[in-house]
């Protein structure tokens, strides 16, 4: 865990200020959190209300975007930050963005419980894609954690466990593939359940985008883009 | 951005604590590796080796090692009386007028031994030029003030000097605010104007240095962006140091960017690094403005 010291400046109303925005982040976060749990619960159960309310949550996260968004815009022109703080603003200031998209992801997830029929549903795929809403969620999770506590390592963690991620969707692809094979019929049920696992896989690649702006923050080094294997020298 | 402006400058380890940490002599001897020696020593404007400064007996500059890039604007920043203003006058002799002044180390100006017995101050002083915190026009004209020090430098055809003053005062930027009325007192005019004024007295000799001391801390805004400004257009002609205790100003005109503290050089890298990444947590606290 790093100590950047966001309580140490001369002026306590800034130390106030980031406090303050760093702490409507992690509201945001949670939301975001049980946003998403709520759809994969939805969409294994075939809970259509549950997934409807993942859909209304999402006025409270684009409010809360919009108002971090301004907090930032306020510390940047009244305090000018630099070094630590200015990464803080903009770490904070991308960081929202993909968590309000998290929350579109989860929405779309939701969306899909609403107009698919859960009986058709078959059980190896609803465990598949439980299994992959799970690991989504404990990068989620995971990340949030990691911003919270400013924890480099455990974001590095996040950013390798996306892979599982992606070897888990192309794993669901190809069992989708087979079944639209087997049961034509089964195509527009099975199409939305693959839009619903890239929605699960993109979730995946936000986390890990929120862990390379924790990582920037820390150590000042934008790992936007480059090998996984430069990152770990 | 240019190979140049990628090349870090250069400097060296005297400066380092005691208890300096590993990682910080890494740091260090990165940038010494970062630049090779021959094209360093190429662009050098000024360079200072274990410069050491006591005013009677206090010190004042701890062993400052460093090199200043020519044809860039390189800013010190530091709290009051971390040494950077004595750092400054150290580079045109001005603190030769102080007899409780003791210096050690040296300092060369494009390769020349500045504290040579044999160097002709007042040329030193033609050719690091230096321009202070409040505007100090001569009770003369405007003309006459540009003028000055052509004057004693022996130039004596009016239409040599009507040619340098006018180069003089468009490469200050004060040209055609003053075009009509040379012949008023320059005491007559804003801060701004007397400090852009200033500026094009000391461009007036042709200098190949400009060394700043705080110099828009007594203008305002408008004005500050004027200097800073010319700052910027004078660059591609003169190597440029400034000491400025605005620290946004040091972000917004300087290539490279120094941080003093207690007479030692703490770190010393692109301005780019030093307001978004420092590598000293001194740095760090200071311009976030922790508790150091």
């Amino acid at each position: 865990m790093a100590d950047l010291n966001l309580d140490q400046h001369i002026s306590q109303q800034f130390n106030d200020e980031l406090e303050e925005v760093r702490s409507k982040v992690l509201r945001m976060g949670g939301i975001v959190e049980s946003q998403l749990s709520d759809a994969v619960r939805a969409m294994i159960q075939g809970d259509q209300n549950l997934a409807r309310e993942v859909a209304d949550r999402d006025i409270e996260v684009n409010a809360l975007e919009v108002d971090i968004d301004d907090e930032c815009v306020r510390i940047l022109a009244r305090r000018q930050p630099a070094a630590s703080d200015l990464r803080l603003v903009m770490a904070v200031i991308k960081t929202i963005t993909d968590l309000e998209r998290i929350g579109d992801e989860a929405k779309r997830v939701g969306r899909m419980v609403e107009t698919e029929l859960s009986g058709m549903l078959a059980e190896d795929i609803r465990s598949e894609i439980g299994y992959m809403g799970e690991l989504v969620q404990q990068m989620l999770t995971r990340v949030l954690n990691a911003f919270a506590r400013i924890d480099v390592d455990m974001a590095v963690d996040v950013i390798k466990s996306d892979n599982n991620v992606d070897v888990k969707y192309v794993s669901i692809t190809r069992q989708l593939i087979t079944h639209m094979a087997e049961d034509p019929r089964s195509i527009p049920t099975v199409l939305k359940v693959q839009w619903a696992a890239r929605s699960m896989e993109r979730i995946g690649d936000r986390c890990q985008n929120i862990a390379e702006y924790i990582i920037y923050l820390v150590k000042g080094q934008d790992i936007r883009h480059t090998e996984f294997a430069d990152l770990i020298d | 951005m240019s190979t140049e402006e990628n090349a870090r400058p250069d400097l060296q380890s005297d400066q380092t604590e005691p208890d300096q940490t590993p990682s910080d002599q890494t740091h260090q001897s990165d940038l010494l590796e970062a630049v090779p020696p021959a094209e360093e020593a190429a662009k050098v404007a000024i360079a200072a080796d274990r410069l050491s400064l006591n005013y009677a007996g206090r010190p004042a500059l701890d062993a400052v090692t460093l090199s200043i890039r020519h044809g860039l604007v390189t800013a010190f920043i530091g709290p009051s009386g971390c040494g950077k203003s004595s750092l400054l006058r150290c580079f045109n002799r001005l603190n030769d007028l102080n007899d409780e002044c003791e210096l050690s180390g040296t300092v060369t100006i494009n390769g020349e031994d500045i504290y040579r017995p044999d160097v002709d101050v007042i040329d030193l002083r033609r050719r690091v030029g230096m321009v202070f915190q409040r505007p100090n026009p001569f009770p003369k004209s405007i003309f006459e003030n540009v003028a000055f020090g052509p004057r004693l430098q022996g130039v004596k055809s009016m239409a040599a000097l009507e040619d340098t003053v006018e180069w003089s005062l468009r490469g200050a930027a004060l040209w055609d605010e003053v075009k009509g009325r040379l012949d008023r007192s320059a005491l007559e005019l804003s801060s701004g104007q007397q400090q852009r004024l200033v500026i094009a007295r000391a461009i007036a000799v042709k200098p190949e240095i400009l060394l700043l001391d705080e110099p828009c801390s007594s203008l305002d805004p408008i004005s500050t962006l004027k200097v800073e400004e010319l700052i910027h257009d004078l660059k591609s002609r003169y190597t440029i140091v400034i000491v400025t205790h605005n620290m946004q100003q040091a972000a917004r005109v300087s290539d490279y960017t120094a941080f003093m503290n207690q007479g030692r050089l703490v770190e010393y890298d692109s301005t780019d690094v030093i307001f978004t990444n420092p590598k000293d947590k001194q740095t760090e606290d200071y311009i976030t403005g922790r508790y150091g």
